[in-house]
């Protein structure tokens, strides 16, 4: 596949293995990245790309394989003998040093010599050589800090091309930036690529990737399932081998017959710390009765939709409204408040929202309904009321081992899981917001907690799932959002969506209008 | 870099729970030891007359449960902060406050109620002024975010300031030379243990130890109650624990800050009314020195709860009187020894607290193969 | 006239002497939080080097001893501060209020076991001391008119550690600002992982920043007892080791407004004793509490926000875990 044989490959992966505790990270991980390419590696989240990655700058130190650095073999133990290699990183999540100019952060590490005069003087020439060659301009002087996104990247790139770095890998760079942001970015890698340097490019955007690579190695699983070159595929395919043929969960349900309208988002708008928009002007509604599933790569929004909805972040712009009582910037309610109003929330990260892993089971059980009358008198708690509610639910849900008393972190994941769901479905609640229900828990678990969803729909409640499982968001909405980039790029009746049709637009690859059910091309 | 392979266990609940805690303090010990070695003593010796000073005879007992009494306010003080994720190092200035509290209540009102109206107005006193000690720096941190360690520092500093200002200028009673105020009438003292167990019989010696010991007895179960069995305690733990799971909970974080300093501040103040109210029977000048602090090596050795605070507080009580009769017999050994332990307790149950697990860890996995 | 320029005069200068221990404490401070360290070990730090520097020229009669063995004591608490937060990554807080408590017991109990003098040391020969210096022609020019008693009271007249003190202001700002090590000193504080993805050691960076710390410390508390004192007093720090830390945080980590605020706050202790008994148009006597407490007033007022805002380095006091 390479141009000239005679050119060793500038970074060669043999059977790297890599696991942490009981997760395979990378499974026998074998990659060719060719001198002077651009190579994309795409995947889901999970897929093994950035443990890979941080094994080749150093981060991790592989079980078992070899790296290959311009032929010769390489023992990257810590990113300083990455840089001494040539390879430099730029992250996902920017590791800038906000008070400091764009020139101290790029020469962090490389001052050359004790004293920061001299120093200072060369890096400016040096920057300004960078700028002129590769079209990377970003003043020198300006605080990082008070640079937009797209700016903050260029001195993320600077700097490892300041250290000399002949083979620069970027983490999902264009997750921050906006579409013309992007489009500068990819001139750049271009330019790099013409004079000679090699870029590694992870991303599961696949628009970026058809434009801008060389070739693709696509990750499943913690293992590679393809490579091609760029010009030899499309997105389809692409998209296709990221989300794979897995196992269909089949769930027994009969159709669903949505009743009152329930939830309402109208317009909400949500800008992060750095002024970054998460969601963008999102509105849609659920309907008691039907089972609304949000998919999507996880970090596009999804995560904040939930803590608006759940009332753990303000609403900002736009309003909510639940069962007809408005929730706003001006009618602020936290989560005691969304409770009251009937609103259930299993949170994603159920290690740190959804329990508390040094607290026993039982009082884990209560989190978010301690001040229930069932549970505490004026002053005292009732513990017998608590303690027989968190038997009641263990049993109901098969938690095991059915010790009340035992630290939350001692369950197993499913167990955890099955418990949150347990304690959040006890109250018959009026709109359910579920997020990434069954990551990390076992099948039994899996089908349980999905039997629950279901009853529970039937029931009445409107259900918001948010996972980026894909099969999950199949065997169980009734109605399929997608969201990318903050925005809800997509809404169809599950009758009509398949897989690959919604693997696109999770990758930003088309659009589809859910009234008219029509295909519009990027 | 990394390895996972390394051989260890995560460690059992009570070797948790008993064992490093134990195993810290031992740790302690044995550097107290050879501080006591490298001045030239015995400190097997020494052990042995602290212990015959502490509990030997009964007027030593009177006295180790004196110091207890204070240790366990303070040191109750500091673990209910700590259950909220909080460093409270203000004790020194809200036990001082809490005394102010209880002076002032009794000054105005002896000469007018009989003892029975005057001990439940000292202990309230007590806990207002030391819990509106603490309410600033609570509010700082929960609301603007100023660390409340440097603000409590500061504020000890603050009281200092204050009872000397006041103590020299407002309360000092008439043709006194140092600066106290005067004396209360009888039926505003703290009945002492000595005559009431007379009363049943039981011959003691005479020592400090007054009824404010009941009173933490009962700060104990309160404390317990508060924090295991009442919604609020539940929700202070959850911010302590995971501040983000007590948002997702629906809890009012900079709320829960405030009364959980509030409950500290009041703890601490309770000092005053042993000190005040049961021993000196006047106002004066720096009857809280060092309980504030010996409270934060009481609450990290009892690892925060009730019962481990009571025996912490028993044994820096032992090592207080006992260290008084230490002084006593080697006098090279002078009671500032007891600080130095406490400052060790400190250093090892504290910061070094994770020193020994890795050795304990290994000890288990290796066992487990065996 | 001339009496009150005098009395102005040596007012300041007195000021500068009561400033020296909060500067040189101040810029020790500086160098651990800059780096993410948070010290409330000041305090400690200090009376151990007041104690082994007394202790030390007490029994050598010379000065330069004493200072090594003072910033010896500082540097070696300094060490144990740092095992304890860079590598056991233990509670910051706890293990300097540790060293406070175990200094103010271990000074008197080595002291007593030492010296038998109710732990003070014996009173200082002048070769033990660090004695005011006399500038060249200092009398002479006692009698220029204005610009003499300057000479010989503001600028003259202090010992050499004083001079050390303010040195050490400008020569912090030079190593913080202008150096490799400061660029990286102040990078640990604000993004550890910034420093450890560039190649850098983050616990290396640290340890010498508390190392610094703890030589200035040490010259701080080799001041107090041999140089602005004779001897070595029971807890003769007297919470300056606060005082220079509310100075810090009152001067934003920064080294000159640092020694703005050490100056401001020395000035206003070498006033509360001449403001004793006078009063103050529309207010009365002003109680020398209130002037003593003002430094850890203004201290909170600033941490509340009412005097800008005071935003410490960011990665100040978490204890650095390799995350990815």
């Amino acid at each position: 596949m390479p141009a000239a044989e005679s050119v060793p490959p500038a970074i060669e992966l043999r059977h790297i293995d890599k696991r942490f505790g009981t997760v395979h990270a990378n499974r026998d991980v074998s990659m060719s990245i060719a001198r002077g390419s651009i190579t994309g590696i795409v995947g889901e989240n999970g897929a093994g790309k950035s443990t890979l990655m941080s094994i080749l700058y150093g981060f991790y130190e592989a079980d078992s394989g070899e790296i290959l650095v311009n032929g010769e073999s390489a023992a990257i133990r810590n990113p300083h003998d990455a840089l001494l290699l040539g390879i430099g990183m730029v992250h996902q999540h920017f590791v800038l040093i906000d008070p400091f100019t764009v020139l101290e952060n790029v020469m962090l590490g490389a001052e050359g010599g004790m004293l920061l005069r001299r120093g200072k003087a060369s890096a400016r020439q040096e920057l300004a050589r960078l700028e002129r060659e590769y079209g990377l301009g970003v003043d020198p002087d300006a605080a990082v800090g008070m640079l937009p996104v797209g700016a903050q990247q260029r001195v993320e790139i600077l700097k490892a091309l300041y250290r000399g770095a002949g083979i620069l890998i970027l983490d999902e760079p264009t997750g921050v930036l906006t579409p013309q942001e992007t489009d500068q970015l990819f001139r750049i890698l271009k330019t790099l690529r013409d004079r000679g340097a090699t870029v590694i490019l992870i991303s599961h955007k696949l628009r970026e990737i058809m434009a801008v690579t060389d070739a693709v190695y696509v990750m499943r699983g913690g293992a590679v399932v393809a490579h091609r070159r760029t010009e030899e595929t499309n997105a389809g395919e692409l998209a296709e081998l990221m989300v794979g043929r897995k196992v269909r969960l089949e769930i027994d349900k009969a159709p669903a017959r949505p009743g009152a309208e329930r939830l309402v988002v109208d317009d909400v708008t949500l800008r992060d710390a750095r002024g970054v928009t998460v969601l963008d002007h999102v509105s849609f509604r659920a309907r008691g009765g039907e089972i609304v599933g949000v998919a999507g790569i996880s970090g596009n929004g999804q995560s904040e939709l939930l803590e608006v909805l759940a009332g753990i972040r303000p609403v900002e712009a736009g309003r909510i409204v639940v069962d007809g009582v408005e929730i706003s910037r001006s009618r602020p309610r936290d989560p005691a408040g969304m409770r009251d109003l009937g609103v259930a929330h299993i949170p994603e990260d159920r290690h740190r929202l959804g329990l508390v892993v040094s607290f026993e089971a039982t009082e884990s059980a209560l989190l978010g309904y301690q001040h229930d009358e069932a549970y505490t008198g004026p002053v005292l708690q009732r513990h017998d009321a608590i303690n027989r509610q968190c038997a009641v639910l263990m049993d109901e849900f098969d938690v095991r081992p059915r010790q009340p008393f035992m630290r939350s972190d001692n369950f197993s994941g499913g167990n955890q899981q099955k418990l949150i769901v347990a304690r959040e479905l006890a109250r018959a609640p009026k709109v359910l917001l579920v997020g990434q229900p069954t990551r990390g828990v076992d099948i039994g678990a899996i089908e349980f907690i999905h039997r629950q969803l279901v009853e529970h729909r039937d029931a009445g409640c409107a259900v918001l799932l948010v996972s980026v499982e894909l099969d999950e968001i199949m065997a169980l909405a009734d109605r399929i959002l997608v969201m990318c980039n903050g925005r809800i790029v997509g809404d169809v009746a599950r009758s009509d969506a398949d897989e690959r049709m919604l693997g696109l637009m999770m990758a930003d690859a088309r659009i589809v209008d859910g009234t008219a059910a029509t295909v519009r091309p990027v | 870099m990394k390895s996972f392979a390394r051989s260890r266990a995560p460690l059992p609940r009570w070797a948790d729970v008993a064992l490093i805690p134990v195993a810290n303090v031992v740790l302690a010990l044995f550097a107290a030891g050879l501080i006591v070695l490298i001045i030239g003593e015995n400190p097997l010796k020494a052990v042995r007359i602290i212990v015959a000073g502490a509990l030997g005879d009964s007027e030593g007992i009177g006295y180790t449960l004196y110091y207890a009494t204070n240790y366990i306010f303070t040191g109750l003080a500091v673990a209910v902060a700590f259950h909220a994720g909080l460093f409270n190092i203000g004790g020194e200035g809200q036990a001082y406050l809490g005394g102010l509290g209880v002076g002032l209540v009794l000054l105005a009102f002896d000469r007018v109620l009989p003892l029975a109206a005057l001990i439940p107005l000292a202990v309230v006193a007590a806990a207002l002024f030391g819990a509106a000690w603490a309410f600033i720096p609570a509010y700082l941190q929960a609301y603007r975010g100023s660390h409340i360690v440097i603000t409590t520092i500061m504020f000890n500093f603050l009281a200092s300031a204050l009872m000397v200002y006041l103590m020299v200028n407002v309360m000092i009673a008439p043709h006194q030379m140092s600066p106290e105020s005067r004396e209360l009438l009888p039926n505003a003292w703290l009945p002492q243990i000595k005559p009431m167990l007379a009363a049943m019989g039981i011959t003691v010696a005479r020592s400090p130890l007054n009824l404010s010991f009941l009173l933490a007895v009962l700060s104990c179960v309160g404390v317990w109650a508060y924090l295991w069995h009442t919604p609020w305690g539940y929700e202070l733990r959850t911010v302590g624990q995971s501040e983000r799971a007590a948002v997702y909970a629906g809890v009012k974080l900079g709320r829960v800050i405030v009364a959980a300093m509030l409950v500290s501040g009041a703890l601490a103040g309770f000092v005053g009314v042993n000190e005040i109210m049961g021993v000196h029977h006047r106002l004066l000048l720096n009857f809280n020195l060092g309980y504030g602090f010996t409270g934060i090596a009481v609450a990290l050795m009892g690892r925060n709860h009730p019962i481990g605070v009571v025996l912490a507080s028993l044994l820096f009580g032992i090592l207080s009187q006992g260290g008084a009769e230490l002084a006593f017999e080697i006098p090279a050994i002078t009671p500032e020894m007891i600080v130095v332990i406490q400052g060790l307790i400190i250093l090892f149950s504290g910061a070094l607290a994770n020193f020994s697990r890795p050795l304990f860890e290994r000890a288990f996995a290796m066992s487990a193969r065996a | 006239m001339e009496d009150a320029y005098l009395v102005a005069l040596l007012t300041l200068s007195a000021t500068i002497r009561v400033s020296t221990p909060l500067i040189l404490g101040a810029m020790a401070g500086l160098f651990s939080e800059r780096s993410g360290i948070v010290d409330i070990g000041l305090e400690g730090k200090m009376l151990a080097a007041a104690f082994a520097a007394a202790a030390a020229s007490a029994v050598t009669h010379v000065a330069v001893i004493g200072l090594v063995a003072g910033i010896a004591a500082s540097v070696v608490l300094a060490l144990i501060h740092g095992y304890a937060s860079i590598t056991q990554r233990g509670n910051q807080v706890v293990s300097g209020v540790a060293i406070n408590i175990l200094v103010a017991g271990l000074t008197v109990v080595l002291g007593i076991a030492w010296f038998h003098q109710g732990g003070e040391t014996p009173p200082l020969p002048p070769d033990g001391r660090f004695v005011p210096v006399a500038l060249p022609f200092q009398h002479a020019l006692e009698s220029v008119p204005v610009l003499g008693p300057i000479y010989a009271h503001l600028i003259g007249g202090h010992n050499l550690l004083v001079y050390v003190a303010l040195a050490t202001v400008p020569l912090t700002h030079w190593i913080v600002n202008a150096t490799r090590f400061g660029l990286r000193l102040r990078a640990v504080g604000e993004n550890p992982q910034a420093v450890d993805t560039a190649g850098i050691s983050v616990a290396w960076l640290r340890y010498r920043a508390v190392i610094l710390c703890g030589v200035l410390t040490g010259i701080a508390g080799t001041y107090l007892s041999i140089a602005q004192n004779a001897n070595f007093v029971r807890n003769m720090s007297a919470g300056q080791g606060f005082i220079a830390l509310a100075a810090l945080i009152f001067g934003k980590w920064r080294a000159w407004p640092t020694l703005g605020a050490c100056l401001l706050f020395g000035f206003l202790d070498a006033v509360a004793i001449r403001l004793q008994g006078v009063s103050v148009p529309g207010i009365g006597e002003v109680p020398v509490q209130l002037i003593q407490a003002l430094p850890y007033g203004l201290t909170v007022i600033l941490l509340a926000g009412f005097i800008g805002k005071a935003v410490a380095p960011r990665a100040s006091g978490i204890p650095y875990v390799k995350e990815h």
